[in-house]
C-alpha cells in the first residue's frame, strides 16, 4: 500500500448562477498531510466533493499519481483508493457499527458470515487508536463517537488517499491530538496521503506539512507550513493578519437563579443510560460550562431543554417555575437553544434560509392570520448581514449551505431579540477563525447583559475561556462543579473520565 | 365447548393468517427499502384471480401460485418503476395501483366466478388423532410453511446478505447510499417487485385454499391492513409472523363461534381484526416508541 499524489487543475463548479469554485488548483504530494483552509463558504467542501466524485466539476481536471483520472461517480474515486470523511455524516443510523463497516467494503460477499467478520473486526479494532462499540446502533452514538466511526471506517477500507472534512470539530482535544497524530504517522510512513480541512490553526501548525488556502471560491495562496507563521495563514484565510481579540468579562453573575434543574431523570435509550442530574443551576449573567467526553449525556440534556426528549422524573425550572420546553413557554420565557447537529435538530433543511431564520418568531411577529413575508425577508436580511452568512441567495434551501454557514444561521436566529436563557451546544462547531471569535464575543456580550448561558462544549479550552463556572458530566450525571477561574484542566480531565 | 372453539380458532387462525403473513412480509420488504406500497391490496386481488384462472386452465394449483407471484412481480415492478421518476409520490401511486389491480382482476375474472378450479391440498398434520375437529384444524396449507420460511429467510437476509443490507441502507439513509454509490432506484425497484410477488402469493392462498373460490368480495382489505401490521411488527419479518397469527386469530373468532352455534353479535365478531388493528396501533403509538425501527426514508415518516 503506497500513498497517492493528487493534483487538481483549474477546477470550476457552479450551482445555478452561483460560482462556488472558479479556477482552483491544488497539488498534494504523496505521503504528506495537506491542509485545505479558508473561511466558511470558501468552497473547500465543494472542491473535495468534486475530487471524490460526489459532484462533477464543470471545468478542470484531476491528476492521480500524475495521470489524468476521470472521476464521475463516488465509485470511481473508490476504485482509485480515494476516501473521505464527510462534514455531514454518512453512516446509516439504524445499522450497527459493524454492519456499517462491512457494508462500506467493495467486496462484500453475497452472504455475510458474521462470526468471521466480527472476529476480523475485533482484530482490526485492536490496532486502532480509539475504540468504537461494534454492536451499537450508529443512531444511538453521540456526534463524537460517530465521527470516530467514520474515520475508523476509512482506515478499515485501507484508503491510500483520505480527505478529512473538519474531522476534529466534535472530538475532545486529547482525542483530536491522538487521531491527528495517528493519521500523520500513517502519512509520513508513506502509506497514506491526507487532505485535512480545518479551521483550527493550532492543528495546522502541529500536524500539517503544506497548505492550500481558498477564499470566496478562488485560490488564495499555498505554501509549506514551516515557512508560514500564524499571521500569514490568518491573512490568507480572512484577509486580516489577526482574528479579533477575546471579549471582556464584565461584572459578576446576579444572585437570581434563571435555570434550575432538580433530580432530573430521563429514560435509558438504545443501551445508553439516561440522565440523572441532582442539581444544576445557572444564574442570570452567568455562563456555566458543561465539560465532558462526548456521549456522556450532554446530548440528552440539550434535548430535554430543547423539548426533544421527555423527562421521567424531576423538574426543570426557569425563573422558579416549571418549564416544559413547549413553543409557547420558550417564547414567553425567552429561552433559546442551539442544538447539536443544528441542520438536523434546529432547521427544516428543504425550507429556505429566510424561513429557517424566522422559525422562532414568524408566529409572534404580527397578529394577522397570514405571514408578513416582506418583514420576514427583511429580518432575515439583517441577520444575514450581521452574521456574515454566505448563501447563493436567501431563498435557497438551507440544506445546501456550507456547514459553517448553517451554524451561523442558527446562531443568528437563537441570539436574536430578547434572550433570557441560552442553551448552546458546541456553538463554534465548524466556524472559521473569524466567526469563532465573533461568536465567543456574542456569547460574552449576552452574559454581560444578564442572559443566563448554559454552554455545552467538547472544547475544554472554550469552556475554560468563556465560563464562570464549570460542571463536569460523566455517564449522565453532573459529577463535579467548580469555579472556572483557576480551574485545573488536568483535574477536569480526570472527572471527565470518571476518576473522582 | 371451549375446546371446540379453541380448536376452531387454532385452525382458523392458521388459515386466516397466511395471506396476512405474505402481504405483510411483502410490504415489510418494500418499506425496508424506503418505499411504501399501498397497491398491495390490488396485487392481492389480482393474484387471487390470476391464480384461480391459471389453476382452472392448467389443472395445476401450483402453476396458479407461480402465475400469481409473476403477476405481483409485474404490478410491483410497475409501481417501483413509476416511483423512480422524480416527483412521483409513492402513496398516491399506491392508491392508483390498488384500484388498477382490483379493477383488472374484476374485469378479467368475470368468466372464472362460476367454474371450480383445482385447489391446493392441505397437509394433514392431524393424521394421528381420531378427533375430526382436530384433524380439520391441523389440516394446514403448505403455503403457511412457505410463508414461515420466507420470514426466516428475510430475517436472515436483512442481517447477513449483501442485498439485505443494501436494502436497509437505501431505505434508511439516502445520503449514505449515495456516498456508497449504491443504485438507489434499482434497489427499491427490486424490493417493490419482490414484495408484490409475495403479496400475489397471499392472494393465491385466498382463491386456491381458503376460502378457495374466486369472487369479487374475496379480499376483506388484508392488503391494506398489512401496512398497519408492518408498523406493529416494527419492520421485523419474524414479528410479522406473530402479528399475522394475532390478526388471524382475531379473524377466526367470528367463524369459530359460529361453529358452536353462537349467532348473536355475528357482525361484531367479524369486525374483530379491524378492532385489533385499531387497538394495536393505539397501544403501540403510546410513549412515542411506535416508530422505532422505521426506515428513515419512508415518505410517511420523513
Ligand atoms: N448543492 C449546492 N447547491 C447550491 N449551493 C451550494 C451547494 N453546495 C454548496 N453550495 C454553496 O457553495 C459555497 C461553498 O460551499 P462549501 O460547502 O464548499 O464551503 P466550505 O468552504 O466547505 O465552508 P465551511 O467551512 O462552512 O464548511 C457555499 O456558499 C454554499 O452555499
Ligand atoms: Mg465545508
Amino acid at each position: 500500500m503506497t500513498a497517492i499524489g493528487i493534483e487538481a487543475i483549474d477546477i470550476g463548479k457552479h450551482f445555478g448562477s452561483f460560482h462556488a469554485l472558479s479556477g482552483v488548483s491544488m497539488k498534494v504530494a504523496p505521503g504528506s498531510v495537506h491542509g485545505l483552509l479558508g473561511e466558511n463558504g470558501a468552497g473547500k467542501s465543494t472542491l473535495v466533493k468534486c475530487l471524490l466524485g460526489y459532484y462533477k466539476a464543470d471545468t478542470g481536471s484531476f491528476l492521480v499519481d500524475d495521470r489524468e483520472a476521470t472521476i464521475e461517480r463516488p465509485a470511481d474515486a473508490d476504485a482509485l483508493g480515494l476516501g473521505m470523511v464527510y462534514q455531514h455524516f454518512t453512516l446509516v443510523p439504524s445499522m450497527t457499527v459493524a454492519e456499517n463497516l462491512v457494508m462500506s467494503r467493495r467486496d462484500v460477499p453475497a452472504a455475510i458470515d458474521w462470526r468471521a467478520e466480527k472476529a476480523a473486526l475485533g482484530e482490526f479494532m485492536r490496532g486502532m487508536p480509539f475504540k468504537v462499540p461494534l454492536d451499537a446502533e450508529v443512531g444511538t452514538l453521540a456526534a463524537g463517537e460517530r465521527q470516530k466511526t467514520e474515520i475508523v471506517k476509512q482506515l478499515y477500507l485501507q484508503r491510500r488517499f483520505l480527505v478529512l472534512d473538519e474531522p476534529t470539530s466534535v472530538l475532545t482535544p486529547q482525542e483530536a491530538t491522538e487521531m491527528l497524530g495517528l493519521v500523520r504517522d500513517l502519512a509520513h510512513s508513506g502509506q497514506l496521503t491526507i487532505v485535512i480541512i480545518t479551521h483550527k490553526l493550532k492543528e495546522v501548525a502541529a500536524f500539517v506539512d503544506e497548505v492550500t488556502v481558498l477564499r470566496r471560491g478562488r485560490f488564495a495562496g499555498a505554501g509549506l507550513v514551516k515557512d508560514l507563521g500564524a499571521a500569514d495563514l490568518t491573512a490568507m484565510m480572512i484577509g486580516e493578519p489577526h482574528a479579533p481579540a477575546n471579549p471582556e468579562r464584565l461584572g459578576e453573575p446576579a444572585a437570581e437563579i434563571r435555570l434550575a434543574v432538580r433530580d432530573l431523570r430521563t429514560a435509558a435509550d438504545g443501551g445508553r443510560k439516561g440522565l440523572s442530574i441532582a442539581a444544576l443551576d445557572v444564574k442570570a449573567g452567568e455562563i456555566v460550562g458543561i465539560a465532558g467526553v462526548s456521549g456522556n449525556g450532554q446530548k440528552d440534556l440539550v434535548e430535554v431543554l430543547g423539548g426533544q426528549r421527555p423527562i421521567e422524573a424531576g423538574e426543570v425550572l426557569v425563573d422558579g417555575t416549571q418549564y416544559d420546553a413547549s413553543r409557547a413557554q420558550s417564547q414567553a420565557r425567552h429561552v433559546r437553544v442551539l442544538p447539536e447537529e443544528p441542520l438536523r435538530n434546529g432547521c427544516v433543511p428543504p425550507m429556505t434560509v429566510v424561513d429557517n431564520l424566522n422559525l422562532r418568531a414568524f408566529d409572534t411577529a404580527n397578529s394577522r392570520l397570514w405571514l408578513d413575508r416582506s418583514a420576514m425577508a427583511a429580518r432575515a436580511a439583517s441577520m444575514i448581514a450581521a452574521y456574515g452568512i454566505r448563501a447563493p441567495s436567501p431563498i435557497v434551501p438551507i440544506g445546501v449551505l456550507s456547514g459553517g454557514n448553517v451554524q451561523r444561521c442558527v446562531l443568528a436566529r437563537e441570539f436574536d431579540g430578547d434572550v433570557r436563557l441560552l442553551v448552546l451546544a458546541n456553538p463554534c462547531f465548524g466556524l472559521d477563525v473569524k466567526a469563532v471569535a465573533e461568536t465567543r464575543a456574542r456569547i460574552m456580550a449576552a452574559r454581560n447583559q444578564g442572559t443566563a448561558v448554559l454552554l455545552i462544549s467538547e472544547d475544554l479550552d472554550e469552556i475554560l475561556e468563556l465560563s464562570d463556572r464549570v460542571a463536569v458530566m460523566h455517564d449522565g450525571e453532573i459529577v463535579h462543579q467548580m469555579p472556572a477561574a483557576g480551574a485545573d484542566p488536568q483535574e477536569i480531565g480526570r472527572h471527565m473520565l470518571g476518576h473522582h | 365447548m371451549i375446546d371446540t372453539v379453541a380448536l376452531a380458532m387454532l385452525g382458523g387462525s392458521l388459515r386466516v393468517s397466511t395471506p396476512f403473513l405474505f402481504v405483510s412480509l411483502g410490504e415489510c420488504l418494500t418499506e425496508k427499502a424506503g418505499r411504501i406500497n399501498l397497491g398491495n391490496e390490488g396485487v392481492l386481488v389480482l393474484g387471487a384471480m390470476v391464480a384461480y384462472a391459471t389453476s382452472y386452465e392448467t389443472g395445476n394449483p401450483w402453476a396458479g401460485i407461480a402465475a400469481a407471484a409473476i403477476a405481483g412481480l409485474l404490478l410491483g415492478g410497475l409501481h417501483g418503476a413509476i416511483c423512480s421518476l422524480t416527483r412521483v409520490n409513492d402513496v398516491a401511486m399506491g392508491i392508483a395501483l390498488m384500484l388498477a389491480g382490483t379493477g383488472t382482476a374484476f374485469f378479467f375474472g368475470k368468466p372464472y366466478v362460476q367454474p371450480s378450479a383445482p385447489l391446493l391440498p392441505g397437509i394433514p398434520l392431524g393424521f394421528w388423532s381420531d378427533s375430526p375437529q382436530l384433524r380439520n384444524a391441523l389440516n394446514v396449507c403448505p403455503l403457511f410453511f412457505l410463508g414461515l420460511l420466507a420470514a426466516f429467510v428475510m430475517h436472515w437476509g436483512f442481517r447477513s446478505t449483501r442485498m439485505g443490507l443494501r436494502i436497509r441502507i437505501v431505505g434508511d439513509s439516502q445520503d449514505a447510499a449515495l456516498a456508497l454509490g449504491l443504485p438507489i432506484n434499482r434497489t427499491r425497484l427490486f424490493a417493490t417487485a419482490a414484495g408484490s410477488a409475495l403479496a400475489g402469493i397471499g392472494g393465491a392462498f385466498l382463491s386456491l385454499y381458503y376460502p378457495g373460490s374466486w369472487n369479487e368480495g374475496l379480499s376483506s382489505g388484508q392488503g391494506l391492513m398489512a401496512v398497519a401490521l408492518v408498523v406493529f411488527a416494527r419492520w421485523n419479518p419474524i414479528n410479522c409472523i406473530y402479528a399475522s397469527l394475532l390478526f388471524g386469530a382475531a379473524g377466526a373468532l367470528g367463524p369459530s363461534l359460529q361453529t358452536v352455534g353462537v349467532t348473536w353479535g355475528y357482525y361484531l365478531f367479524y369486525a374483530a381484526p379491524y378492532v385489533v388493528t385499531l387497538t394495536v396501533l393505539i397501544l403501540t403509538a403510546r410513549g412515542g416508541t411506535a416508530l422505532r425501527g422505521m426506515p428513515g426514508q419512508l415518505s410517511i415518516g420523513r
